[in-house]
């Protein structure tokens, strides 16, 4: 057992560390010169090769595509994880459904996955895109399951299981197939490059809509809460 | 001082202190959420740092953007990782440190 003044002293410590690197942080950001690449400028010199005119999604889904292909993957690696840890859950009952959550469900999420779509096609030329698609349409879903109209994730179907998993294949599918044009993996060519951004993105929109409202459905239900522990 | 400047600043700030909580908090929920202050603080550094020099830089934004969906992958990753601890121990802290059971 560490006695209470040593562990006292850690804490002290560890709080001394944490304000020392807060405030060498913020002297490096003072004396932080200028950048000496221009990136706003490059990006916006190619951005006409890209098919978009907002150059977030180019930077996103062009320029650095390699990152968003692995972070796609990320997330389907992150919602096998949850379900994977996900202990055998007796049938618990199912709470009633709040009547006013009910209401609110019925009126907003039609107008959710208006939004969503919206969302998506904006992407290419204004603020928007695949993940905040997504992000809504994950919202409906968790509205949907706190209104009662979702159960909680088990195990989710072949269905489901392929709609968590349509946009990293679209996306790989499009990444390797622009190689048979002899270019290099996700190098699109310029003048199919703003279809094949929609049809990733429109993938991805799926994708991680699911997913994000999967790590949430596959919580059991309230009244399920006595997991097994073998 | 600019106003993307002091963006940047918080930002440092948020980073350190969810260092310190990552250090100094045993139960893992308060952990969770320290990990996820240090993140935030670290992503308002990059868009703060992006715009110092006149329009926002795309690329941290885009950065950022991916970023941020990692960290909520990550967090439930680890929200169920810490439900299944406490359904298998009884305790919500690692081993090593005191047990937490709320």
């Amino acid at each position: 057992m560490i006695p209470g003044s040593i562990k006292r002293a850690g804490r002290v410590l560890a709080l001394g560390l944490s304000l020392g690197l807060a405030l060498l942080l913020g002297w490096a950001m003072f004396d932080l010169p200028p950048a000496e690449i221009r990136l706003p400028e490059q990006v916006a010199a190619r951005l006409a090769e890209t098919g978009v005119s907002h150059p977030v999604t180019a930077v996103l889904l062009d320029f650095r595509s390699y990152d968003t292909l692995l972070e796609v993957g990320v997330l389907l690696l992150a919602v096998i994880g949850v379900l994977a840890t996900r202990a055998e859950v007796r049938d618990g009952v199912e709470p009633a459904p709040e009547p006013v959550l009910l209401a609110l469900a019925r009126v907003t999420v039609p107008l959710m996955v208006v939004v969503a779509g919206y969302l998506l096609w904006a992407g290419a030329h204004r603020p928007g895109g695949a993940f905040q698609a997504g992000a809504v349409l994950a919202a409906s879903g968790v509205l949907l399951r706190l209104a009662g109209r979702l159960p909680a994730w088990a195990t989710p179907g072949f269905t489901m299981r392929l709609g968590l998993a349509v946009g990293l294949l679209i996306f790989l599918i499009v990444a390797a197939g622009v190689m048979v044009g002899g270019v290099t993996l996700l190098d699109y060519p310029s003048d199919l490059a703003g279809g094949l951004i929609l049809l990733i993105e429109a993938g991805l929109a799926v994708s991680i809509g699911l997913t994000l409202a999967g790590l949430f459905l596959s919580a059991p239900a309230p009244g399920a809460n006595r997991e097994d522990a073998s | 001082m600019s106003g993307a400047l002091l963006y940047a600043l918080t930002g440092g700030v948020l980073f350190a202190m969810g260092l310190a909580g990552m250090i100094l908090q045993k139960h893992l929920l308060r952990r969770i959420l320290a990990f996820n202050i240090l993140g935030s603080g670290s992503f308002l550094a990059l868009i703060g740092l992006g715009q110092r020099g006149g329009p926002p830089d795309p690329v941290p934004q885009a950065m950022v953007l991916t970023g941020i969906v990692v960290a909520v992958c990550a967090t439930a990753l680890a929200l169920a990782l810490a439900r299944r601890l406490l359904s298998l121990t009884g305790t919500m802290s690692l081993p090593g440190d005191e047990d937490v059971t709320d």
